[in-house]
């Protein structure tokens, strides 16, 4: 095969001259990749790390974060003008890039406010005592005379002696590390967290003028698309490339080509539409073992895999059981389905590389990067450039690799561009799950005794081009870094005696690709777990919500159900219908990690055609501290219209060769004519931390839909989506 | 092999060099450097590519632009007025703060205008049924119906 290994010899007459050559073969550095290595980034003790003060008295802040429309470069930027006295107009922010901004961490699981505030309050409690400091010698004025407005000191009584945080620093660095000794601002004094500030993202992205990662280009780049079966198997069970005939694709003299290495294939041109027409002709025979059950038997087959039981938390001592109610649930494996297929830039050639992704972690993202590339971290660059919303671990790292992979082997800078069907078919899935629970309380209608046990799989630790490339062999997390059942959802927002929860654990290998997807597995547990609490409050006798207010664990789940049942104007789950179709009100509590999630759920499901339409959503969100209240608003009307989307419509199907929901049409999602009436509450607690906002009311809406169906029907639903036929055959 | 075309796009004309084939979301992208039209699905499924042709929103993900000599092509950076006002739309959704990501609306946004354009009181229902081949995966449906509404209503207004 040829090896090339510079953009003038990419030609096709060069091609032909190398003896016809269709496939241009490479080989790897073969060094093991270093995943997750130290993120290293510019020294977070340093002042200068987080912020930066401009002669003309504004700021920069560099942030650790990344947008992803969940507004973190202005909920950010506000804490930090909070901190320093400045106003909106005068903090902006900087492109996430690695050895320019600080490694604050992946940007998940909701930790852009509930981590970074803190840090980004830290720091900038830190400038602004310094500043105060240098102030105060200019001036000469004790600190304690000062007042900061717009970042201008000035002595209070004096208001004509003043200083700008510009005059003082101007451009300089503060070159000093944090004293520790800084204290934040007492929330009783906020002028601008707790406030609605408008996104900063949103003009351009309006006006239509807005740089997404998809549309960025760099001069003298090649199109690429990947060249894969139509849908993944199992995670261990990679597809090998038998024969690759090209079938006539470079008779167009604007392809420049086919890559490939072990089973990696991937076709280049000039232009972006010949790389896809190409990537269409080429033919390929693949041999893709049958490597995964039918989907129809997905669920006995989990049961049939377990590779190990642990219990994840015993606590309390067992208590009486006057009443008992179980409930099991079999839920599908969901797919993040971002509206953009996943695209990245790369630029690698003598010993250094830059890559611009959609990462939700740049850092571990230049770690895995460095171990397959064959440089040091430091010789690469990552720029996060924001893609659509991802909901969690899609393809971005995937993509970031293949692009980085032929652009080290091409010698030019390359961009790779999914397809629909590659983004559908070749997701990181959110995994399947298998729920049990039993539940007693006592006469008292007490919750004495409970039970959950879990079927799932963990993570997957390898991207499929790094598998397909290298060889590289299927890995799980370790199921403590993924989700097992979760403590916090289920029962952990009432009172228990005695509680036990156990994980089955199944071998990622055997299964799809998994990974987190908002609010990881928590629909799940509260749907199963939240529907018994419904059984059991029924069979005490008791209103849902009063069943539930009796067992509350404490204010703030007492705070999100009462907002949410009042938001709603709770009157019981049995509403009257006068058209035919069947109506039901129910209600639910869960949350991700952190937070605090209530939602009531309004449904109406039409007897004849099995179609449930969920007519109102009402969600209640405790984040702690809300900074932009205008921003959490938003996180909880994505999070409940998601929620009804994935309740109702999403799955991922498959046949033991691979995925075989591939496009928006076999993969539906809510539309404008499914999207309820949603009324979002923020249950506002200025003076507590902030515990995220991204993911934390979506198990609680889950519960409330499902818990509203029973309540419409009589009947409950031990597996999502609702689709028709799952329903007609329910209610017959 | 590549044809030059004639087309008209946010009301410049462009001769371009492209297989007349050759949708036109590529066209605009890769050889107009447009952003506002954005790639989705390629497959006429969820509306991310819109753009209007003489007032009538199409996919140009699956439109040849061999088809659209002489026609009036306009992206979501066109909707804004000859002086760079932005369109009453526009405006409503920075109030709305309608957005999330925002990968979806340069094709929502011309969708809308197209309704705005030829139904000025537009009903809850009759928008929703106008906008339903459109998915928003961050779901911003409520707050995007909401600026759609204050939209029409200032512009019966301004009329």
């Amino acid at each position: 095969m040829a090896s090339l290994s510079s953009p003038a010899e990419l030609s096709r007459r060069g091609l032909l001259k190398a003896g016809g050559a269709l496939l241009i073969g490479f080989s790897l550095a073969g060094k093991a990749v270093a995943q997750f290595g130290p993120p290293q980034g510019p020294d977070l003790q340093q002042i200068d790390s987080w912020i930066a003060v401009h002669a003309d008295n504004t700021a920069t802040i560099l942030i650790g974060f990344v947008e992803l429309g969940q507004g973190a470069t202005t909920s950010l930027p506000q804490v930090a003008a909070e901190e320093l006295d400045l106003g909106m107009d005068q903090v902006r922010t900087v492109a996430h890039e690695t050895e320019v901004t600080p490694s604050q961490g992946g940007t998940y699981s909701s930790s852009a406010i509930a981590n970074g505030r803190p840090q980004v309050q830290r720091a900038a409690a830190e400038a602004r005592a310094e500043l105060l400091r240098r102030a105060a010698a200019h001036l000469a004025a004790p600190i304690g005379a000062l007042t900061v407005e717009r970042g201008v000191v000035s002595v209070a009584d004096e208001p004509a002696r003043q200083v700008t945080y510009g005059e003082l620093v101007g451009d300089r660095k503060f070159a000093m590390a944090m004293t520790g000794e800084a204290v934040a601002k007492d929330p009783s004094q906020y002028r601008l967290v707790g406030q609605r500030a408008p996104r900063r993202d949103l003009e351009a992205k309006v006006m239509g003028t807005f740089e997404y990662v998809q549309q960025k280009r760099l001069p003298g780049m090649l199109h690429a698309r990947v060249i894969r079966p139509r849908g993944q198997g199992a995670f261990g069970s990679p597809p090998h490339i038998v024969s690759v005939e090209a079938n006539g694709v470079l008779d167009n003299p604007r392809v420049r080509g086919l890559v490939q290495e072990g089973d990696f294939l991937a076709v280049f041109a000039e232009r972006e539409w010949d790389a896809i027409a190409a990537a269409r002709q080429v033919q390929v025979e693949w041999d893709i073992p049958a490597s995964l059950p039918d989907s129809e038997d997905l669920y006995a087959a989990m049961r049939d895999k377990v590779v190990e039981t642990n219990v994840v938390l015993e606590e309390g001592e067992p208590g009486p059981a006057l009443l008992q109610a179980s409930f099991a649930a079999q839920t599908p494996y969901q797919a993040h389905a971002t509206m953009a297929p996943n695209c990245a830039l790369a630029d690698v050639g003598n010993g250094k590389a830059r890559v611009w992704a959609s990462s939700q972690d740049i850092y571990s993202l230049r770690g895995t990067l460095a171990g397959i590339l064959g440089l040091a971290p430091t010789d690469i660059t990552v720029t996060y450039a924001e893609g659509s919303g991802t909901y969690g671990h899609s393809l971005y790292d995937d993509v970031a690799i293949g692009a980085a992979l032929l652009s080290q082997k091409l010698g030019a800078p390359v961009r790779l561009q999914y397809s629909r069907e590659d983004e559908h078919g070749w997701d990181t899935f959110g995994p399947a799950h298998i729920g049990e629970v039993s539940l007693t309380c006592d006469e008292e209608g007490r919750l004495t005794n409970y039970a959950y046990d879990g079927w799932q799989h963990s993570w997957a630790f390898v991207e499929t081009n790094d598998q397909l490339a290298r060889g590289t062999p299927a890995r799980g997390w370790p199921m403590g870094a993924s989700r097992g059942v979760n403590p916090a959802v289920c029962g952990g927002m009432y009172k228990i005696a005695h509680r036990k929860l156990t994980d089955h654990v199944l071998a990622a290998e055997d299964w799809l690709r998994g990974a987190w997807l908002r609010s990881p597995l928590d629909l799940s547990f509260a749907f199963t777990s939240e529907q018994a609490v419904d059984i059991l409050a029924a069979s005490y006798g008791s209103d849902p919500v009063d069943f539930r207010r009796r067992n509350i664990r404490d204010e703030r789940w007492q705070g999100v159900l009462d907002a949410a049942a009042e938001a709603a104007n709770w009157d019981g789950p049995q509403l009257a219908s006068s058209d035919g179709k069947l109506h039901g009100r129910g209600v639910g509590l869960g949350t991700h990690l952190r937070g605090w999630g209530g939602a009531v759920a309004e449904v109406e499901v039409d007897p004849e055609t099995g179609k449930v339409r969920v007519s109102h959503l009402w969600g209640a969100l405790d984040a702690g501290c809300a900074v932009n209240p205008d921003i959490v608003e938003a996180q909880i009307t994505g999070q409940l219209v998601q929620t009804v989307s994935r309740m109702l419509y999403e799955e991922v199907h498959f046949t033991p060769e691979g995925v075989t929901t591939l496009d928006w049409n076999s993969y539906p999602v809510a539309r404008f004519s499914d999207c309820p009436e949603i009324t979002p509450v923020v249950v506002q607690r200025i003076d507590q931390p902030s515990s995220g906002a991204g993911e934390e009311v979506m198990a609680a809406a889950a519960a409330a839909i499902a818990n509203a169906f029973h309540a419409a029907t009589g009947k409950r639903m031990a597996t999502f989506p609702f689709t028709p036929e799952r329903v007609k055959a329910v209610l017959t | 092999m590549a044809d030059t075309i004639e087309i008209t796009v946010n009301g410049e004309r462009h001769s371009v060099e492209a297989d007349a084939a050759t949708p036109l979301l590529y066209v605009l992208s890769d050889n107009l450097g447009l952003k506002g039209a954005r790639f989705g699905c390629g497959l006429a499924q969820c509306g991310a590519c819109s753009v209007l042709v003489d007032g009538r929103e199409i996919r140009s993900c699956v439109t040849p632009v061999g088809t659209l000599t002489g026609a009036k092509i306009t992206t979501a950076e066109g909707l804004s007025a000859a002086n760079g006002n932005p369109h009453p739309l526009q405006e409503e959704l920075i109030a709305a703060q309608a957005p999330q990501c925002g990968y979806c609306y340069g094709g929502m946004m011309v969708k809308a205008a197209e309704l705005l354009a030829t139904n000025p009181n537009p009903s809850r229902d009759e928008i929703v049924a106008h906008m339903d081949g459109h998915i928003c995966r961050c779901g911003t449906y409520p707050r995007l119906l909401t600026a759609i509404e204050k939209a029409a209503a200032r512009m019966r207004g301004n009329a």
